[in-house]
């Protein structure tokens, strides 16, 4: 009968994490659920999100009590249906918790991959790299301000079948801070030789914001080596951006001022944790960090309005293109997605802010597979 | 970014800031040598910590000056370095050796910029131990930061963790005020995440480690582990804690004490000082004063006895705050009741 029970275990949504805490279950013991329902919010040390069921069935136990920390893997409750006796389901929770405390240790380590400093003409890039396999590799390429972390709920999925490269841009995260000229042109030129270095003739790039911008760019300069574009909610495509953020984003130094910069990111605000806006005030403590951002402001937004129009690029790329923009965002218009040849495919997240990657990771996570597969 | 200790984070920070700028030098007692040296190693030890191991090998004689057992002439060279261009980090060892100094600092150091009309800079740094915990008597064990928060023209800095202290300690060099910088002795050995990367966190700018909505406690240098350990032990039975590390007595980032205290009503000290005239009655004050009218519940200050500290170990356990005390110290608050009616 074990093969009609089937184990909720303690996701890991990031490379990076190790354990999660049980924010609270949304289904109670004995409710049935669907396949991809929500049925836990999960809180790491950067974000909450929502823990979507594997399988359908009835919530036979709560393991995990709300307000509890456990490690990726540990077992979270039980799915299964009625007809499975609790006998079946107490042996079955034994053999898991000793299986799992035997082997815990070194499935953790295994998977766990640390970023590394790669050296590109003279600077250092801090890259993160997940997954092997023979399809076309991917590269991620963050927006203003974020670093590869932004990336935390999406590569170890896109990593399944190929080699995925997410790195902080100059400026950002533990790169150097030198941002050169600061343009999107400048960064896709630091993006190629990434590629370049790491041996990547070509890749699926998926950019987001800035990084859009700088992946049309790379599709500009180096067509050859962009096997297509994934952008969410790119730079380039309009002039607007909201300059409360940008400037918001440089100046403000403390939580209380950071908070609110932040929140235009998001639809749902409470993802704003307090861990992400700490780890974006220590980045900003760096020496060099926000002169670096405001090199880049000042080249990408100057008088407030974006520099680069980019739509041209889009329209005339060769390869396949698509676009995946929150309906909410609150800093670039999602309006900037209109009028563009049918060819380019145009999601829509509705309840969706500036960081679909994160909010609707699960979303992003199939239109890009549905796309490169 | 990696796991670095207390000790290897303010190693960092001094070997960073001599990297960039040459006008930072080291002068201090067994600096160089210390403990463990024999003859032909200079740089066995690096203090009698370790602390500054390795920076004698790596910057020579011209840089890291060590010194004779003479805290008013060292000190003394210090101050007068720093009034002449150059950025000296002088380190005192223990804090409690400051009775021998304390003309250079207070007089001198302390004074320059206001006498001098606004024209003198003293960019120096005074690194020194403090603390209890470590056994080693009443001669040095002191927390003698309210000695100095007390003197005008003085900065204060006392970081809680490795990597408070390297940014502190960063912010301290860059300073053209003279700073003074105290390291708990007993956390040499904490560690924690360090962005290797140099990196500086502005004076007089509190750092709120925990956020709730029913005490306030504010704690200084080491006192923030434990007030955080009281804290996520509280939280378990529903009491939430707002826990305050101000990072520096001078400057005092007196706005988000308050702001706090009027979110939560009430308040609770911890400080490893002597309790008469230090940071908890300074705090007390200032909240009496500024924000009265938000208080539930009386002020109160986790700290020692007001005696020397003692040398024999059950004693000087029984000297200084814990976790269990500032926890109990919260819970008294949270159960306070008004007995008379409001006039």
């Amino acid at each position: 009968m074990t093969d009609l029970i089937t184990p909720i275990t303690m996701p890991k949504f990031g490379l990076a994490m190790t354990e999660g805490k049980i924010a609270g279950w949304n289904i109670a013991p004995g409710a049935h659920v669907d396949a991809g329902q929500e049925i836990a919010d999960i809180e790491t040390t950067k974000i909450t999100n929502g823990y979507e069921s594997p399988a359908a069935g009835t919530l036979r136990r709560q393991i995990a009590e709300e307000g509890e920390t456990l490690p990726v893997g540990a077992l979270l409750g039980i799915l299964a249906e009625p007809a499975v006796s609790d006998a079946e389901i107490d042996a079955f929770i034994a053999k898991f918790q000793a299986d799992f405390s035997s082997d815990s240790a070194t499935t953790t380590q295994a998977e766990h991959a640390d970023p590394f400093m790669v050296n590109v003409g003279d600077l250092t890039l801090r890259v993160q790299e997940a997954g092997q396999g023979a399809e076309t590799p991917l590269l991620f390429i963050h927006g203003f301000g974020g670093d590869l972390s932004n990336w935390m709920l999406n590569q170890t999925t896109l990593s399944a079948t190929r080699r995925t490269i997410a790195f902080d841009l100059p400026g950002h995260g533990g790169s150097s801070k030198n941002v050169g000229e600061g343009k999107p042109a400048t960064f896709a030129v630091t993006a190629a030789a990434l590629l370049d270095k790491l041996d990547i003739s070509k890749a699926h790039v998926v950019g987001h914001s800035l990084g859009g911008a700088i992946a049309l760019e790379l599709a500009k300069a180096f067509p050859q080596k962009v096997a297509s574009l994934s952008l969410i909610a790119p730079a380039g495509l309009g002039r607007d951006i909201n300059m409360a953020f940008i400037d918001g984003f440089i100046t403000a130094d403390r939580r209380k001022t950071l908070e609110p910069v932040l929140n235009y990111l998001v639809h749902d605000k409470t993802l704003i944790s307090r861990k992400m806006i700490e780890d974006i005030i220590r980045f900003k403590r760096l020496d060099g960090a926000v002169l670096g951002l405001q090199n880049i402001a000042a080249a990408c937004f100057p008088n407030g309005q974006q520099a680069d129009d980019l739509r041209p690029v889009l329209v005339s790329f060769d390869g396949p293109a698509q676009i995946i923009w929150g309906a909410d965002d609150e800093i670039l218009s999602p309006n900037s997605a209109k009028d563009l040849p049918a060819t380019i495919k145009v999601t829509l997240l509705p309840q969706t802010g500036h960081m679909p990657q994160l909010e609707k990771a699960a979303d992003v996570n199939a239109a890009i597979t549905a796309f490169i597969d | 970014m990696s796991k670095k200790s207390f000790r290897q984070a303010i190693n960092e920070a001094l070997r960073q800031e001599m990297q960039r700028d040459p006008r930072v030098v080291l002068i201090g007692e067994d600096i160089a040598g210390g403990q463990g040296g024999t003859a032909g190693i200079v740089d066995a030890w690096g203090g009698v910590l370790g602390v500054t191991k390795g920076l004698y090998t790596e910057f020579g004689a011209e840089r890291v000056f060590d010194t004779p057992i003479s805290e008013a002439s060292y000190i003394g060279a210090a101050v007068g370095a720093a009034a002449t261009g150059l950025r000296p980090v002088a380190e005192l060892m223990f804090v409690d050796f400051v009775g021998s100094c304390l003309d250079q600092i207070m007089n001198q150091a302390a004074k320059f910029r206001y006498m001098f009309g606004g024209k003198a800079r003293t960019p120096l740094v005074i690194r020194a131990m403090y603390g209890a915990g470590f056994n080693a008597a009443a001669q040095h064990s002191q927390a003698l930061y309210p000695l100095f928060t007390h003197i005008p023209g003085l900065k204060v800095v006392v970081p809680s963790s490795p990597y408070e202290a390297k940014g502190l300690l960063i912010e301290a060099i860059r300073d053209d005020d003279p700073v003074i910088f105290l390291e708990n002795k007993v956390m040499y050995d904490d560690e924690e995440d360090v962005p290797d990367e140099p990196y500086s966190i502005p004076f007089g700018e509190a750092n709120l480690t925990r956020e709730g909505d029913d005490v306030t406690i504010v704690a200084f240098g080491r006192m923030v582990n434990f007030a955080n350990e009281a804290a996520d032990r509280l939280e378990k039975d529903g009491i939430s804690c707002t826990v305050i590390d101000p990072r520096t007595t001078s400057p005092l980032d007196a706005a988000t004490i308050l702001e706090c205290v009027e979110d939560t009503g009430r308040l609770v000290i911890v400080d490893e000082s002597s309790p008469r005239c230090n940071m908890a009655t300074d705090v007390a004050a200032l909240v009496a004063e500024e924000a009265f009218d938000a208080l539930k519940a009386p002020i109160r200050r986790v700290g020692p006895p007001h005696t020397p500290v003692p040398f024999a170990t059950v004693l000087e356990k029984l000297y200084l705050p814990d976790a269990a005390r500032i926890e109990s110290a919260v819970r008294s608050v949270m159960a306070y009741k008004k007995t008379k009616q409001d006039a």
